[in-house]
Parts: structure tokens; C-alpha cells; sequence
């Protein structure tokens, strides 16, 4: 029996794994670490079948309030229960202050990155980031060009995925610039477990985030044009059939807005408005769940009826905010994330207080030789994909897969980065009746509109399958509540 | 509200009043022919399809058992009781934050009810059962609805639908029965007569009603102006209408902008038909005509609607 452990605990525990990757809650000899242990106290001192009829009555609330996830491949295609794990996961005061210092440094430089790639370029000029890793990135959008936003803020909404590595240090592993899901997980989660664990919870003191919506409305607001003192604000969804659609239904409730789809919408002399019963009424700041793709005809995609035509042409006149703004997944590609330490350096002049992860870009030779040659130790994925698809988990893979990458590789080398298998951080969860560490990691949602807010936590996801490195939840991850203690 | 939001409220309440509607008509055109005499299965079918409206593709086979089976459950038929659900459903889901859970849950429930192996299996043993069940389902969405939605605008949508959709089925009805109703003036009836009287009471639910305010005596002429003009039953005509009427008024008052004065024109003309007239009347004037020009007038009443809340141009909305 290791120090600080009871017989219960050590039956809960049971064979659990400890090795090189982090361990939230133990330390590598399997003391607790300080602030988990009240909760190890907790899980120990519950009557034997207490926690999983804690983990029905969670269930249950989950399953009441409908809080689902469309999963793509798999059979239906339907509606199911959002996996989640009752254990919360903690993150102690100072670690949270650094990790809200170095994002905001973080996104106040990638705004500024993507203010000046769509005017001057001095950063491309002064040949800190290539020319033609920006202009051939496939999210680049050149009607951007010389288009004033409001604030200058492209990015008010962001989701940054931070992973934690063996010396416990956080590290950013990319940033979600476009249209980052997730928040409304985050509530409910946080929600549903203050009903679980009430007295742990109120022992512990945990930074609140109920807020979110609030502040998402804040900034917002902060954002509409000029001379619109009640500005009429929407969330555009693509609607029913979107993977993400529960969590637009809920921000957009929680926050008071009108749910919007492209249909609803109409634009005269480059104005948006809505179609209501009480006539057409003026659209102010829309806050975007549709990709870019997808977002006008008449500039985008034309195929694409989940837009508004005419909506770019009303934001270049200034007439309505879009958030975010068009074009910001040039800074959430893969290989222009290996340039982000620079840009804080040359916008800043500061130091990353968050490092990056070591990335290869393989539109570099050398780059590209070494990855070649170590396809089974390293992680491949393609610069503009999301939700963990596109991507080779080397030590995971079979040779025709690598092969397969190689091929892809050799064809269009601009479009993959790798990096090294990171053996991140993992976090007990209730499997069954035992703990097993799981790997997790950590996005924090930022919020920048007159000023950068970050709330308290964000969504832990957790890789739910044992071994497995995918924490998306659209490939079968989870998630957990995040506790910032005070 | 969205105009797209009333819309779907709109037509999901149209699409389940009509799924009632033909359920109901479907029950008692059965039970009519176990009284085999007179009319055969052919000719009932016939009036039933000319009393739906007369949709198309219910072209009789021969069988009364397959074209019911038809009518319940093939749901690439608009006609069908099914496919009026599913586009229920369809509505709904793209609305699911207008209506309660309650209402979701029970309309979902009532979806997955007819597409269940057990809808099938009671139809084979007792079709009844299973229209029984359609209307029982239909009942608590509506009740359901009637104390867990907020009885705003979406609410009126959802009331000017259904008897918008009620008021043209049963003029629709009425104007298919009352040739044959007057083919002999005698209060004596042959059992037979008086069956296909109470058949149609039944259509509209109003049998015992009839009932209470004229006795078990079944007049042509009486049972006419029951359903077309009694203002205290829910399936009379001009109930519906009086309902309409107030979900309009309350549609037109509550936004900022003008109100339609041609929607106004519209079921007022239509309220005053009912309104100020008996039967005497209209039964020594043309009562094809009568039935015929209300069921115009409701059409007109759903375009008007349309025509200011939901397809309004962009011109005439940003002239005002």
C-alpha cells in the first residue's frame, strides 16, 4: 500500500498502469498528487455501489436533456448520448494561470498574424513566415484582402487544444480558428456534475463557467458595426441535419439570439436581414456555425444552399460582423502552426510562454526525409482537416497505411505535417467499477471581443478506448468536467 | 417569429389534423360496410376518396383490405395517414426548439408507432385498433401541446392550421354527402339510411353530440346545420371558422407592422357566411355552392396568410 492510500482506494485503483505519460492524479510512484486528494478520498469513503448509481442518475440527466452527438461512419448516423466520464478532472490555480497568460499571448499574435497577411504582409515581407506556405494554403481567402473588421478581431471565438507532456509542462498542440465545437459540452458537463459530486465540489472551490454565455454575448455585441446601438444578433447553423446542431440550439437559447439558417436570410443594397412574421429585420452580428465553404454562393462555393448570397458583400460594406471573420483557417493550418512562436516573437516581442509541438513540415525536404524514413514512430496528418480524420498514428499503423501515407505524401507534400507520438497525459476514469487512466487533453475556449476572455477550464476530452490517442469526439472520444480550483 | 418557424409549426399541425381526419373517415366507412346492404365496397371507397378530397393513386383493387392498407400505411401517398405523420414529424424536427419536449416526444412516439412491426401485426388482426391508436396519438400531441407550449405566436400557427385543415375537410365532406341526403324527404328512414346518417356524424365526432342538442331523431336537414353551423362544437364548420378567426386576429395584432387588411377582409366574409345565415337558408338556396364557395374562401384565407407572414417579397417588406 503506497503512502497516502487507503484499502478501498487501493481496490478502486486496482492494476493501474503507471509509466512515462503524465498522470494527472499520481505522481510516477503512485503518491496522489496534493489537490486530487480529496477526491481519491471521496471515491474511497463511497458505499461500494454509490458511485455507479451516481453514474445512472448522471446518465439519466444526460439522457433528459438531450444532450447528443451525430458520430459520421457509423452505421445510423443518428443521434446518440454524448460519452463522458464522472471523474473531473483538475487543474490547479497556477497552472491555469499560466495556461491563460500564454493563450491570450498566443491569439493576440494570431490575430495580428491574420490582420497582416490580409493587408500589408510585413510578416511575409520580412520573410519570417514563407509567402507560399500562406498563399498556397487551401483557407486562404483572398476576398479578404484589404477588408476592414471590426476591431480588427478575425478570431472573437477560438478552441485551443493543449496537451500535457511527461515533464507536465502544457503544450499547445493546434489551435481551432474556424468553428470550434465543443462549449456546450463544457456546460452541460459542468452542470450535471455539480449534481453528482455537490459537497466535493463545493469543498474544492472551483472557478465558475456558467458565465460563457454571457460573455459570448459580450463579445458579440462588442463586435457590431457602428451606429447600432441594439444590435440584432444570430447564430447561423446549417441546421437539423449538422453533427454540432444540439450545441447551436443551446448557445443560441442560452444567449437569448435567434437560431438562424441561410434560408432565413436575405440580403438588399448589402444589408442582411431575416425573414420573420413581422417582416424583414436587420441582421447585425452573425455569429457563424457554417463553414466558409458553405457561407455564400456568390463568393464561395456556388452549390452551397446553406448560405446566404450576398452576405460577403454586406460584410465588406461594413454592414454586418461575421464571427469569425472569413479566412481565418490560414492560421489554424497544421504547417502554419509550426511558424506560431515566431509570430508571437515578431508581433510581441515577447517569448511563448505555451511552446509548440515539435512539428516536421514536409513541404521541407529535409523535414520530409526524416519522416519518411520514421513513419512508424511519427504522427502524420493533413493541414487543413479537422475532428482527427486525415491523420496516421504511426506506432498504431499497418504497413500498407504507411505506405499509403508515403504515396500521399510524395503527391502533395505542402498538405501534411508530422510530429512525434506524444505520449500525453492521462486521467483516471470510472471504467466499470475500477480507475483506469485515460489519455485526456485540454481546450480551453477563448473569447475575444473588446478584450481576450478565457473561461476557467474548458472541455477535457478523453480518449474513452483503452490505448486509443483520438479524443474527437466525432470519432468516439468523450469528455470530462474540468475543474480550475481557486 | 421566423417565417420559416411558422411554417413548419403551420403544416405540422395541418399534416396531423389530416391524418385524423382520414383515420377517422377510414373507421367508418369500414364499419358501414359490415352492414352489407345497398352500397358496395367499390361505391363506399369511392365516396370516401371524393370526401379525402380525391387524392390521387387510391385507385381501387379490388380488395378493401389492400387499399386500407394502402391509406394507413404506404408513405410515398400524401394521402396516407402515415405519410401525414412522417411530414408531421419532418416539420417538427426542424422547429424542435418552438414546441415542448412533451410535444416532441409524444409526435416522435406516435412516428415510430406506425413505422413498429406492431402496427402491422394490429392491422392484421383488427384495423380499428390501429386508427384508434393514430387518433388517441393525435389527441395527446394536441393535448400535450394545450398546456406545455407557450400559447404565443408559434401557438396560433398552430391553431389557424389545424382548423384552416378542419374547416376545409368538413365542407369538403359535406359538400360529397348532402346530394344523397336529400334524396327522400321522409322522417322514416330504412335502418339503412339511418346508418350512413350516423356514419357521417361519426366522420366529424359528432354523433352523441348531435344527440344532446336534437335527440337521437336524425334529420338531413338538422344534421347540416349541426355541422355547419352549431358555434359550440368543436368539428362544426363554424366553430372552426370562430377558431381561425382568432388565431388571425391574434397573428395580425401582435407583430409591429401593418396588418393585412385583405387577410382581414378574407375571414371576415368567411365568418359572416356562417355567421348570419340558417339553414333555411341555405338549404332553399344552392347548397353545393355554399359548401364549395367556403371551401374557396379557406384556400384564400392560406394564401392571404402566406402571402403577408412567410413568402412576402422583399420589395413590399422594405416599402413600408
Amino acid at each position: 500500500m503506497s503512502v497516502g492510500h487507503s484499502l478501498e482506494l487501493d481496490a478502486l485503483f486496482g492494476d493501474y498502469p503507471l509509466d512515462q505519460a503524465f498522470d494527472e492524479m499520481r505522481a510516477s510512484n503512485g503518491d496522489l498528487r496534493q489537490h486530487y486528494r480529496a477526491l481519491a478520498e471521496t471515491l474511497a469513503t463511497l458505499p461500494a455501489d454509490e458511485l455507479q448509481r451516481r453514474k445512472q442518475s448522471a446518465d439519466l440527466a444526460f439522457l433528459t436533456q438531450g444532450i447528443t452527438f451525430t458520430v459520421y461512419g457509423r452505421e445510423e448516423g443518428t443521434e446518440r448520448i454524448f460519452p463522458y466520464d464522472l471523474l473531473p478532472r483538475l487543474v490547479t490555480a497556477a497552472e491555469w494561470d499560466r495556461i491563460e497568460r500564454g493563450l491570450t499571448q498566443r491569439i493576440t499574435a494570431l490575430n495580428l498574424f491574420l490582420r497582416d497577411v490580409y493587408s500589408d504582409g510585413k510578416i511575409l515581407n520580412d520573410r519570417v513566415v514563407p509567402r507560399e506556405l500562406v498563399y498556397s494554403c487551401k483557407h486562404y481567402r483572398r476576398q479578404m484582402r484589404g477588408l476592414q473588421v471590426p476591431r480588427n478581431v478575425y478570431i472573437a471565438v477560438v478552441g485551443s487544444d493543449l496537451l500535457r507532456l511527461s515533464n507536465g509542462e502544457f503544450v499547445v498542440l493546434e489551435d481551432n480558428l474556424r468553428v470550434p465545437s465543443g462549449v456546450s459540452y463544457m456546460l452541460t458537463n459542468r452542470r450535471v456534475m455539480k449534481r453528482t459530486f455537490p459537497l466535493l465540489f463545493q469543498s474544492y472551490g472551483v472557478k465558475p463557467i456558467e458565465h460563457y454565455p454571457q460573455v459570448l454575448l459580450a463579445t458579440l455585441r462588442s463586435l457590431a458595426p457602428e451606429g447600432r446601438p441594439e444590435p440584432n444578433i444570430v447564430l447561423l447553423t446549417p441546421g437539423v441535419f449538422n453533427s454540432a446542431y444540439f450545441e447551436h440550439t443551446y448557445l443560441a437559447r442560452q444567449m437569448g439570439v435567434d437560431l438562424v439558417e441561410g434560408r432565413d436570410l436575405v440580403t438588399h443594397d448589402n444589408i442582411v436581414y431575416m425573414r420573420t412574421t413581422d417582416g424583414l429585420k436587420r441582421v447585425d452580428v452573425i455569429y457563424r456555425r457554417v463553414d466558409d465553404d458553405f457561407s455564400d454562393p456568390l463568393v464561395f462555393r456556388p452549390d452551397s444552399a446553406l448560405g446566404c448570397p450576398g452576405l460577403f458583400n454586406a460584410y465588406r460594406a461594413g454592414n454586418v460582423t461575421v464571427a469569425n471573420a472569413f479566412g481565418t483557417g490560414l492560421a489554424d493550418d497544421k504547417a502554419v502552426y509550426a511558424y506560431v512562436p515566431r509570430m508571437i516573437r515578431y508581433y510581441l516581442n515577447e517569448d511563448p510562454i505555451l511552446s509548440n509541438v515539435e512539428t516536421f513540415l514536409l513541404s521541407e525536404e529535409k523535414d520530409r526525409q526524416h519522416v519518411l524514413a520514421n513513419l512508424d514512430k511519427l504522427v502524420v496528418k493533413a493541414v487543413g482537416e479537422s475532428g482527427g480524420y486525415g491523420m496516421l498514428i504511426g506506432p498504431q499503423s499497418s504497413t500498407r497505411q504507411r505506405e499509403e501515407f508515403a504515396r500521399q505524401i510524395e503527391v502533395n507534400p505542402r498538405n501534411y505535417i508530422a510530429q512525434p507520438t506524444l505520449d500525453f497525459s492521462r486521467a483516471p476514469c470510472l471504467i466499470g467499477d475500477r480507475l483506469e487512466p485515460r489519455h485526456v487533453d485540454l481546450r480551453p475556449y477563448i473569447l475575444f471581443g473588446d478584450k481576450i476572455n478565457i473561461v476557467p477550464g474548458g472541455l477535457t476530452r478523453v480518449a474513452l478506448e483503452k490505448g486509443s490517442l483520438v479524443v474527437n469526439s466525432s470519432q468516439g472520444g468523450g469528455s470530462k468536467d474540468t475543474w480550475v480550483l481557486e | 417569429m421566423l417565417s420559416r418557424v411558422a411554417d413548419s409549426l403551420y403544416w405540422m399541425s395541418r399534416y396531423l389534423e389530416r391524418a385524423e381526419n382520414t383515420a377517422r373517415q377510414l373507421d367508418v366507412t369500414m364499419s358501414l360496410m359490415l352492414d352489407a346492404g345497398g352500397t358496395n365496397e367499390e361505391t363506399r371507397w369511392q365516396r370516401m376518396v371524393a370526401s379525402l378530397g380525391r387524392p390521387a393513386n387510391l385507385v381501387w383493387d379490388g380488395s378493401f383490405e389492400s387499399m386500407a392498407r394502402k391509406l394507413i400505411f404506404d408513405s410515398l401517398n400524401p394521402a396516407s395517414v402515415t405519410f401525414c405523420i412522417n411530414a408531421a414529424r419532418e416539420n417538427a424536427r426542424q422547429v424542435r426548439e418552438e414546441i415542448s419536449t412533451e410535444q416532441w416526444q409524444r409526435l416522435n412516439r406516435l412516428f415510430h408507432q406506425m413505422h413498429s412491426p406492431h402496427a402491422q401485426a394490429q392491422f392484421s388482426s383488427n384495423i380499428s385498433d390501429v386508427l384508434a391508436s393514430v387518433i388517441d396519438g393525435i389527441h395527446l400531441f394536441q393535448g400535450v401541446g394545450a398546456s406545455t407550449m407557450i400559447h404565443g405566436q408559434g401557438w396560433q400557427f398552430i391553431r389557424l392550421g389545424r382548423y384552416l385543415e378542419r374547416a376545409y375537410a368538413t365542407a369538403t365532406l359535406l359538400e360529397v354527402y348532402q346530394p344523397e341526403l336529400f334524396v327522400t324527404h321522409e322522417r322514416e328512414h330504412t335502418g339503412y339510411q339511418y346508418l350512413e346518417l350516423v356514419g357521417l356524424l361519426r366522420c366529424c365526432t359528432a354523433f352523441e353530440a348531435y344527440c344532446q342538442v336534437y335527440t337521437a331523431d336524425l334529420t338531413p336537414d338538422r344534421i347540416i346545420e349541426f355541422l355547419l353551423l352549431n358555434r359550440d362544437f368543436p368539428h362544426a364548420l363554424r366553430y372552426c371558422v370562430d377558431c381561425i378567426r382568432i388565431a388571425i386576429e391574434s397573428i395580425q395584432g401582435s407583430g409591429r407592422r401593418r396588418s393585412s387588411e385583405e387577410l382581414a377582409a378574407g375571414i371576415g366574409r368567411l365568418h359572416a357566411m356562417l355567421g348570419y345565415t340558417s339553414i333555411g337558408e341555405i338549404l332553399s338556396g344552392d347548397p353545393a355552392t355554399f359548401l364549395h364557395t367556403i371551401r374557396e374562401q379557406c384556400l384564400r384565407i392560406h394564401e392571404l396568410t402566406y402571402r403577408h407572414y412567410v413568402h412576402y417579397s422583399i420589395q413590399s417588406a422594405l416599402a413600408v
